[in-house]
């Protein structure tokens, strides 16, 4: 068995994504090679060759693969899978495009967002915005996967995989990156494997008071901002990137405070795997109360900030 | 400019599925069906590229049994010209339900695909990558935004940490987040209207056997409701010294 993880990386870093999906990888078991494509992406290449368990890394440095579009990189996946029994991709926005892309290419069916390996053609995962979990077998002799990347421990470090060169394959020429638009600069960490998650809800009320209550407990906590998608839908703040839940972020952060969340169960899909859930919430009757570890039953714009001075 | 939007007959969004007891399936028996909410989104944001007169032609499109003319009805009360279903079983595997895509798209030849970027049963969030990559065309996975030009599509996309604006030439796939746009709801004038509106039904020699299968529904590990905890200085203690986490 042979296995070809696609690196999540931005020419400069190896994203924490692929190290999770390295992990579910050596729970399917065989030799694991490592997708580095990209452009100048040799730092990458550096940091997959480290990972444990990766026995080679496939460098693919090419203008054609700078910016990981979708459509170039199934082609360089599909040039090289006669090698593979196996290509797993991270279950994040940018593994959730390609691999697809790939399985389709492949004739493929793939199996999407496993939290479990079972053998190495049969895994669990998530349906019905996790309301239900399903045992999946697959027919097909090769076989393409994404990885809930909270379901799998990332892969430790201390390793040292040969690096090969791959060549590029085709060059599509139908479609270009315009604009990238990261929340870089900002004062808190990033949402995706974050230890501490603060996150508002509808609760919040407003976005002036989501800046007033949430920015300071997760500024005290060092943890990173989050919010339910009804939050985001009503503007309390900046963009979609803060949404936790089945079609935002998927975090399992150590301390997990929802303030003024009530749960619908797409939010829980994307948080219930914390290690440590508080709510805060007037509502004892709030679907959130059924899963906190620690339930605080009062009105947030006096708790937040009485928790934010005792901390 | 045509634009195609293949929807999906689902487990109505509000409905709290349950698992059988057997722990073959989940139990749907008697559960309100409708459009896939993603799906839905596609369709309002092909209406608006209409209404916009970017768009010339809205065509609805559905692989499934005749049950799922309910939800094609719901397209075209929604706005959409005229729609196709794909006679076939219904809840086919994503690969199968874009090889029968790609089939339409050759007969259809429309200048964008717009459809949801998953649907809310399986979860699998993959046709419309897949359908691109059948045609040999870009595709734009997850839009907040959409900006149709003449021979491109300029497509705004939620990535981790932020945004990201590509340029597709045109034929292209774009799969619609929830944050794309608010579908509208039909109204009853035009759910009467959508009733003559034409539903043609086809089939094609594609092989649409399923790839995986499933050995096992279950529950998932319930997570047990903690304390209640009467303040916030007994929270802290307890974050400090009983859970370690601060």
């Amino acid at each position: 068995m042979t296995i070809l993880v696609i690196a999540e990386h931005d020419n400069a870093a190896l994203k924490g994504s692929t190290l999770n999906t390295v992990a579910a990888a050596s729970k399917i078991g065989g030799d694991i090679h490592v997708l580095v494509a990209g452009a100048g992406c040799g730092a990458v290449a550096d940091a997959a060759k480290q990972i444990a368990g990766v026995a080679k890394v496939k460098v693919a440095d090419n203008a054609i693969y700078k910016d990981l579009l979708p459509e170039n990189l199934a082609e360089l996946v599909k040039s090289i899978a006669g090698e593979y029994d196996a290509i797993l991709a991270p279950a994040t926005p940018f593994g959730k495009e390609v691999a697809p892309r790939v399985a389709a290419l492949l004739d493929v069916a793939q199996i999407s967002s496993i939290i479990k390996v079972e053998a190495a053609d049969t895994f669990v995962r998530s349906i019905y915005s996790g309301a239900a979990l399903a045992t999946v077998k697959s027919s097909d002799a090769k076989k393409v996967i994404t990885v809930a990347t909270t379901a799998f421990d990332a892969a430790a470090t201390g390793g040292s995989a040969a690096v090969e060169n791959v060549n590029a394959a085709a060059d599509l020429g139908v479609s270009k990156l315009v604009s990238r638009d990261l929340a870089a600069g900002s004062d808190f960490p990033a949402l995706a494997g974050a230890k501490i998650v603060c996150s508002g809800g509808r609760g919040v009320g407003s976005a002036d008071n989501y800046v007033k209550i949430m920015h300071p407990l997760a500024k005290k906590l060092g943890g990173a901002l989050g919010a339910s998608r009804a939050a985001v839908d009503a503007g309390y703040v900046p963009d979609a990137t803060y949404q936790v839940g089945q079609t935002g972020t998927t975090v399992a952060p150590q301390l997990y405070i929802a303030v003024g969340i009530s749960g619908a169960i797409q939010h829980l899909a994307g948080m219930k795997d914390s290690k440590v859930i508080v709510a805060i919430n007037k509502d004892p009757e709030a679907p959130i109360a059924g899963i906190a570890d620690y339930f605080l039953e009062a009105d947030l714009n006096e708790a937040v900030p009485a928790l934010v001075a005792a901390l | 400019m045509k634009v195609l939007v293949p929807v999906k007959r689902v487990v109505d969004y509000n409905v709290r599925v349950r698992v059988k007891a057997d722990g073959t399936d989940v139990d749907l028996a008697n559960a309100k069906m409708s459009i896939n909410p993603f799906d839905d989104i596609a369709v309002e944001e092909a209406i608006r590229l209409k209404e916009k007169g970017k768009a010339k032609e809205v065509v609805a499109v559905t692989i499934g049994d005749a049950k799922a003319d309910e939800q094609l009805r719901t397209a075209l009360a929604m706005g959409a010209d005229r729609a196709i279903r794909v006679d076939a079983a219904a809840n086919l595997q994503p690969l199968a339900v874009a090889k029968l895509l790609a089939e339409v798209c050759k007969e259809e030849n429309p200048d964008l695909i717009i459809t949801g970027n998953q649907a809310i049963d399986d979860d699998s969030a993959q046709v419309g990558q897949m359908l691109a990559a059948l045609l040999g065309r870009p595709q734009a996975y997850s839009a907040c935004a959409v900006e149709a030009g003449a021979g491109s599509v300029k497509v705004t996309k939620v990535i981790d940490g932020g945004k990201e604006t590509v340029e597709l030439t045109t034929p292209a796939v774009i799969t619609a987040s929830d944050k794309l746009n608010e579908a509208r709801l039909p109204k009853l004038p035009d759910i009467m209207k959508a009733k003559k509106k034409p539903l043609e039904v086809k089939t094609y020699g594609v092989d649409v056997a399923p790839r995986l299968s499933v050995s096992k529904v279950s529950e998932p590990p319930k997570r047990s409701a903690g304390i209640k905890v009467p303040d916030v200085a007994t929270l802290v203690d307890k974050l400090k010294n009983e859970a370690k986490v601060i």
